[in-house]
């Protein structure tokens, strides 16, 4: 048993030796040698144009357009949805068309991977969508063309955050999203249904937006009390610094629906 | 044709008198060039423009005030910055401004440095001594640097920052794949401090591999990772059916055994399912490995390897051997030394032994290696610099196997490779590269990741951070992450911890993960009692948790030697344990405490001290802390929590002397009914 394996061994390695000189040497130089080939043939023949990914036909053609799923959502600026935005094709009757052509379209830094594509089988078409580059609400326009050739819309809205926000948005999953948020995951229980007196989701507008952000400041510093409110609501002041809770109430503002006064521009196409 | 041309110039230098003023004429004309392109500029343009968008504004006195004409410019000469954009960027500091949706007059976002003190480059890059748009946003001749897509911005926050910021997600995550995904185990990338990035996750040693697993599994395994387990880390390389051949081959014959691990079956794999079940969710396996239901939904953390197909690859032997003890095959494991009997063992295998997949190696025929085989396999393994992620008998780890990334993101557009249609930039260029790195030429060794969209994006943030500046940042510009410990516990208690892998999930001193809490401080937080107890049979303090301590068999003589260990060397400074007693508090203040805790700090919006009332679910239940916690640690807990534990979820309420003592005498009196056996000397 021994001997059967240290022969192996010396095999493998009498094997070995040339084999990893000739693999250290040759395809490296050889690698490094095309590259410099490529990079200098690449970069004197080609411009900076880019190849215009070119429309596919679509084989069939639908009545409406709806939202599968990816809409509402909150992402950062410049950064891509946490979920890729999903749209349908139905006919008439309302089944799913497959082979349609769907067209996204946005403000113009709002760019679509894919841009365009025909529905598959399941009458869908999903798309990655990094928002564009300012904090504030997006509006995606979905469309396709009916049978006569008339465009049908469906508009999506997404929101960016900004850095303030961003840090809001940490600050809320850590101490706040448990109380405020109804809805529980198994990762993540909610402890919505435990409290005797219901906090508002922080998206819920028609609420949190006749709030002042002065009143918001003192609620979160100084907990329910400071505005006639339960105690079940903590104070934050001593755990959470000035910033934090300005930070907070700016994330407050950009989710809020419907949307706050201060929640920015609606960026979409123009 | 010539006597035009001469009579022109006769015309116009006959004699010394028109000669001059012609001379001066066209002098006076180039005088007039540069007021006139001045006058013209696109600068001038914004800030007309701004004054005019202003005028019809009922803030419009303010603004016109803090206007200044001209170029404008931030000088900072230790950051090497000179930026003329609020020439254009007129509104940047006007906080009234967020309402005008498009630069350059849109107030600029808040961030936590001042403008004035940082600049525009900093972040943004771009050329900040141009004073037109193209030459400022865009590379030119001169200039190589762009201004940074807004996705990337993040990238900037890394040149200074050197630890996770809670306001840049996308780096963070970015960074902390590069070290999980294992890129920096063949890419270099040194750190300001001389240290190296290094990678966290565990590829396991291949010198025995023969024990674990057939050649048929590897086979599989080379020519799909994903296929085997989605969630693995392990990217793929491309390989043709002959090389996946030749290298399992190689690796079967260069594997030598572990002694132990081809020990006989000691006890017959039990296949009974319930049992089974019942046992791994009662050992919490599901905190660390993960199984793909039916659903197709993953279940379960992901600090261990996937199971949901673990019975296609382990053999029988192998596996019982190392439930019966991990740290024999592989020593550095951060699996836990169960210290399973014979028959738990059997349960466990015979349930893991199930989770099998009849098409992973359906069509995996492969004949006895040949000599040549395993000697061309030999070859592609160092070839593809296999070593340089997993520890392979006889092939040594191999130095600089890919470029190194320290300076990535100041690599100049020249040197790059692009395909047909792509942007001439360095970002796209690192972004294609990680999505697709084979389609830039033949030959090329990096393999196939299975990265989403987003986390491709993170990436190239994390990467467009190491650049130039990173790498020369004065010190006192950096900010330095703290870095990890390699704190270590002495001695026999220090032993067992290692045996039972406490840090894969507990940090102690700066050291270890972070799914359970921090023990650095649990000799003052815990009665003796109470920690004997929960060693030898833990439950669960959190009703919400999913993930939670298991229980590891361990004798009376281990549970002494940790409690013994915990409660002298993990205390803190900051708690005086005979500053409060444990018991003697009076009626009054039990009663006050009570009023307290329900009606000024509404605890029980999280904690359930009496279960029949309370309902709060995301703190500790609180129904036995009089006999699981010190009250000199409530007492502390109720002034600063985040003192003891910092981050904790609990908030401050820097409660007052009274009201803390209050609390403390009646948490401390809640001591949950009738005790189980805590017969202890
Ligand atoms: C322990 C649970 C809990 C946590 C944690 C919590 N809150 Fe609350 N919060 C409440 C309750 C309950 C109310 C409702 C009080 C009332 O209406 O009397 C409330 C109310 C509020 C309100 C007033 C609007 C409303 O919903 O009625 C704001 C604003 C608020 N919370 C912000 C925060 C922020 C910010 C955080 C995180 C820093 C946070 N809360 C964390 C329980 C909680």
């Amino acid at each position: 048993m021994t001997h059967v394996q240290s022969t192996i061994h010396v095999g493998t390695g009498a094997f070995a030796r040339p084999a990893e000189q000739s693999s250290a040497a040759v395809p490296r130089s050889m690698r490094y040698g095309f590259l410099l080939a490529a990079a200098i043939l690449l970069s004197t023949s080609c411009s900076h144009q880019h190849t215009t990914s070119s429309e596919p036909k679509p084989t069939a053609f639908g009545a409406a357009i709806v939202e599968s799923s990816g809409g509402k959502q909150v992402g950062q600026t410049g950064g891509l949805l946490p979920q890729p935005v999903v749209v349908q094709v139905n006919d008439a009757q309302g089944t799913a068309v497959a082979g349609a052509l769907v067209e996204f379209s946005a403000a113009p830094d709002v760019v679509f991977d894919p841009a365009n594509a025909l529905t598959d089988s399941s009458g869908q078409v999903t798309t990655n969508v990094p928002l564009g580059g300012m904090a504030g609400r997006y509006q995606l326009v979905a469309s396709t063309s009916d049978k006569s050739h008339k465009k049908v819309e469906l508009k999506i809205e997404e929101i960016a955050l900004g850095y303030q926000q961003t840090l809001g948005r940490r600050l809320n999953d850590q101490y706040c999203e448990r109380c405020h948020n109804p809805e529980s995951t198994v990762e993540r229980v909610s402890n919505y249904d435990n409290l005797e007196v219901k906090p508002h989701p922080f998206t819920d507008g028609d609420t949190l937006n006749k709030i002042s952000d002065a009143d918001l400041t003192a609620i979160i510093s100084h907990g329910g009390p400071a505005l006639n409110k339960s105690a079940l609501m903590p104070a934050w002041g001593n755990t959470l610094s000035k910033s934090d809770i300005q930070a907070l109430i700016s994330y407050i503002r950009a989710i809020s629906d419907p949307p706050s006064r201060n929640a920015g521009p609606v960026y979409a196409k123009n | 044709m010539k006597e035009q041309l001469t009579s022109l110039w006769q015309r116009l230098f006959g004699d010394s008198v028109r000669a001059f003023g012609v001379v001066s004429l066209i002098f006076l004309g180039s005088l007039a060039i540069a007021p006139a392109k001045n006058f013209f500029s696109e600068w001038r343009h914004y800030q007309r423009g701004y004054l005019k968008m202003v005028r019809n504004r009922s803030d419009a006195n303010t603004l016109q005030r803090h206007f200044h004409g001209g170029i404008q410019q931030i000088w900072l000469p230790e950051l090497g910055v000179v930026d003329r954009c609020t020439s254009c960027h007129v509104g940047l500091k006007e906080s009234s401004l967020t309402d005008v949706p498009v630069q350059p007059y849109r107030t600029h976002p808040v961030i936590p440095h001042k403008l004035d003190q940082f600049g525009c480059t900093m972040c943004h890059r771009g050329q900040g001594a141009a004073t037109t748009v193209s030459e400022a946003h865009s590379s030119t001749l001169a200039w190589e640097q762009p201004i940074l897509p807004a996705k990337y911005i993040e990238s900037s926050c890394g040149e200074c920052h050197r630890a996770p910021l809670p306001g840049t997600p996308q780096l963070n995550q970015g960074r902390s794949l590069l070290s999980r995904e294992g890129c920096v185990h063949c890419h270099t990338v040194k750190l300001s401090d001389g240290s190296v990035m290094k990678a966290t996750d565990d590829p396991p040693s291949l010198s025995h591999i023969a024990d674990k697993t057939t050649r048929e599994w590897i086979f599989a395994w080379l020519k799909d990772p994903q296929a085997y387990a989605t969630t693995s880390t392990m990217p793929n390389f491309k390989l043709s059916d002959d090389d996946a051949r030749d290298i399992s081959a190689f690796l079967i014959a260069n594997s030598t055994p572990v002694p132990g691990d081809t020990a006989t079956l000691s006890a017959k794999a039990s296949p009974d399912p319930a049992a089974g079940t019942s046992l791994y969710g009662e050992s919490f396996c599901a905190s660390c490995h993960a199984v793909q239901n039916a659903a197709g939904n993953m279940v379960g953390g992901d600090v261990g390897p996937e199971l949901t197909r673990v019975g296609s690859k382990v053999k029988p032997e192998w596996l019982q051997a190392w439930l019966r003890n991990p740290r024999a095959y592989d020593p550095g494991t951060a699996m836990p030394h169960y210290r399973f009997n014979d028959s738990q063992v059997a349960t466990l295998s015979g349930f893991l032994s199930t989770k099998t997949d009849s098409d992973l190696l359906a069509n995996v025929h492969l004949a006895d290696a040949t000599p040549e085989q395993v000697a061309h396999g030999k070859r592609l393994v160092a070839d593809y610099g296999c070593a340089s992620c997993h520890e392979i008998a006889g092939i040594k780890k191999p130095e600089n196997f890919a470029p190194e990334l320290s300076r990535i993101g100041s690599k100049p557009v020249t040197q790059l490779v692009f395909l047909p249609g792509m942007q001439h930039t360095l970002p796209d260029y690192i972004a294609t590269k990680i999505k697709q790195p084979r389609s830039f030429g033949q030959g090329l060794k990096m393999p196939q990741y299975t990265f989403t969209p987003a986390q491709i994006d993170s990436l190239t943030t994390s990467l467009l951070s190491l650049n130039e500046r990173s790498n020369t940042l004065p010190p006192s510009l950096e900010v330095a992450a703290t870095p990890e410990s390699d704190y270590q516990p002495a001695g026999k208690a220090g032993k067992l911890m290692t045996d039972l892998a406490c840090f894969s999930c507990h940090r102690i001193n700066g050291h270890g993960g972070d799914m359970a809490p921090d023990l650095t401080w649990e000799g003052s937080s815990v009665q003796r009692a109470w920690l004997v107890d929960f060693l030898k049979n833990p439950g669960t303090l959190r009703p919400a948790l999913i993930r939670r301590m298991p229980r590891f068999n361990l004798t009376d003589g281990e549970v002494n030697e940790l409690t013994d260990y915990i409660m002298t060397v993990y205390q803190s400074p900051a708690v005086d344990r005979d500053s409060m007693p444990l018991s003697g508090y009076s009626q009054g203040q039990v009663e006050l405490g009570r009023q307290l805790f329900y009606g000024k700090y509404a605890c029980q919006g999280c904690h359930i001290v009496d279960s029949k009332t309370d309902k709060g679910y995301i703190g500790p239940t609180l129904t036995q802390v009089g006999s699981r916690l010190t009250a000199a640690w409530i007492y502390q807990w109720m002034k600063n929590p985040q003192a003891l534990r910092p981050g904790t979820t609990e908030p401050n309420r820097a409660m007052g002397d009274e009201d803390a003592q209050a609390l403390t005498a009646f948490l401390i009196s809640q001591k949950g009914g009738a005790k189980k056996e805590v017969a202890k000397k």
